[in-house]
């Protein structure tokens, strides 16, 4: 599992849904990574992966309407802090026909 | 001799191509890319034969795909393709357009966007949004989208865009600057002193004609029309035609008096075939006189509807017709809409059609 550069930012665990990462040939469904914050872990993404930034968030600027950011296991928002260890799960939300 | 006949088609799964040789009596189908994604508009590059298409996904918002080998891979890409921070975020790519290098992207909310890369980032065409205009833009029944992109292929300044209960805008400087151009254009849910407003009607498409740029036709809630002006002056077009409403408008490739429309039974009494029996509509006048087309659709319960995106011709000698209906049904002409073949029956609701013919 690969880690992310060591920071001062806690470290913390991220799962990614299938259909995000059908978008992003190479991307991990699992990593660890260091961020304080939801918004933070997104940028990190985001440098890993270009373009997840616009998957994950509009321009609000909020995590899009029908995804879900669970940081262990309560729904969260960008500004939400992560405690060392977190376990993130980034869930695609019941939509569409 | 042309070698090879693409019709791309957008549906509310994913994009599907059918391809085809010159003759066009058979088609392979291939699809559907990206299936999870909603598609609202296919176009080609006819000189590289790259594919764009625009949707958007509930989950992760609009972009627009590119596949540089006729489909078989994508890559996907919504950099700039936003408006800022604050103002209700971009939810989809309704509509793309090809003027030489550059791509035009119309989305929902209504604005326009430009890239000079290929379709890899996106720059706002804000001067459309900051019309004074703006504030009374209202959405349609399928929301506040802008759906149609037309530019001059002799002045790349001068674009013409149509929005859902909004109307026709038009720049000629590459859209730093935009006037509405609905003159002549009815209204007729507004009362009767008020008909014909500056903006506010309910364009469905808007489409140039071949070889005269000055000469635009357009399928509007209210009535089919056509301008010789470049949409400063509209002339009512729909006497001869069954109704007064429809959504797809098809230019002939090559003839500037020749427009397909698909007219439907009206807006108030379930939009779809009239009597349910299904025809495409052709002028060969520039709407003095209409002929409908029917041999080989089906001429009893077809209850379907066509989008506005949904027709389209080919650029053969003798012009290929297409459309795709909103029950699935793909149906081709090989000869200008004298006659017609299902090609397909159970594709997910079809939102556009598109053609790309590729030289042998």
């Amino acid at each position: 599992m690969p880690k992310d550069n060591a920071t001062s930012a806690p470290t913390v665990l991220v799962t990614l849904p299938r259909a995000l990462l059908d978008l992003f040939p190479g991307a991990e469904k699992q990593l660890e990574m260091s961020a304080a914050t939801v918004g933070e872990m997104i940028d990190a993404l985001d440098a890993r992966w270009p373009g997840m930034r616009d998957r994950l968030c509009d321009t609000t600027p909020r995590v899009r309407r029908h995804l879900n950011i669970f940081v262990e296991g309560r729904r969260a928002a960008l500004e939400t802090p992560l405690p060392e260890g977190a376990k993130i799960y980034v869930l695609t939300a019941m939509s569409g026909g | 001799m042309a070698s090879k006949t693409l019709v791309l088609i957008g549906t509310k799964k994913g994009a599907f191509v059918f391809e085809s040789d010159a003759a066009r009596r058979s088609w392979d189908l291939r699809g559907p890319f990206n299936p999870a994604w909603p598609i609202n508009h296919v176009i080609a590059d006819p000189e590289t034969g790259t594919i764009y298409a625009g949707g958007g996904n509930e989950w992760f918002g609009p972009a627009v795909w590119k596949s540089t080998d006729l489909g078989e891979t994508w890559t996907h890409s919504s950099e700039g393709l936003a408006y800022a921070a604050g103002e209700t975020p971009v939810k989809s790519v309704w509509s793309l357009a090809q003027c030489g290098s550059c791509l035009y992207a119309g989305v929902e909310p209504a604005g326009l966007f430009r890239s000079e890369d290929g379709g890899e980032s996106w720059s706002h065409v804000s001067g459309l949004r900051d019309h004074p205009t703006r504030p009374e833009w209202h959405p349609g029944g399928a929301g506040l989208i802008l759906h149609s992109i037309v530019t001059n292929p002799n002045d790349d300044r001068q674009i013409w865009v149509a929005m859902s209960s909004v109307g026709v805008f038009h720049s000629s400087d590459r859209g730093e600057s935009w006037e509405p151009r609905n003159r002549g254009t009815r209204n007729d849910y507004a009362p009767d002193d008020q008909k014909y407003p500056e903006f506010g009607q309910c364009v469905h498409s808007l489409v140039m004609a071949a070889n005269k740029p000055e000469r635009l036709y357009q399928q509007n809630h209210c009535g089919m029309y056509r301008s010789d002006d470049g949409g400063r002056e509209w002339q009512s077009i729909e006497a001869g035609l069954p109704s007064t409403f429809g959504f797809p408008a098809a230019a002939h490739p090559s003839d500037p008096e020749t427009l397909y429309l698909l007219p439907l039974n009206g807006d108030q009494v379930g939009r779809y075939m009239p009597d349910a029996k299904a025809a495409v509509w052709r002028t060969r006048d520039g709407g003095k006189n209409w002929q409908a087309l029917r041999q080989g659709l089906p001429q009893e319960n077809a209850f379907f509807g066509v989008l506005r995106q949904a027709m389209a011709t080919d650029k053969h000698d003798r012009p290929g017709v297409y459309f795709g209906t909103s029950g699935g049904q793909f149906y081709a002409s090989a000869d200008e809409g004298e006659s017609w073949t299902c090609v397909a029956e159970h594709l997910p609701p079809i939102y556009s059609v598109e053609t790309l013919v590729m030289k042998g």
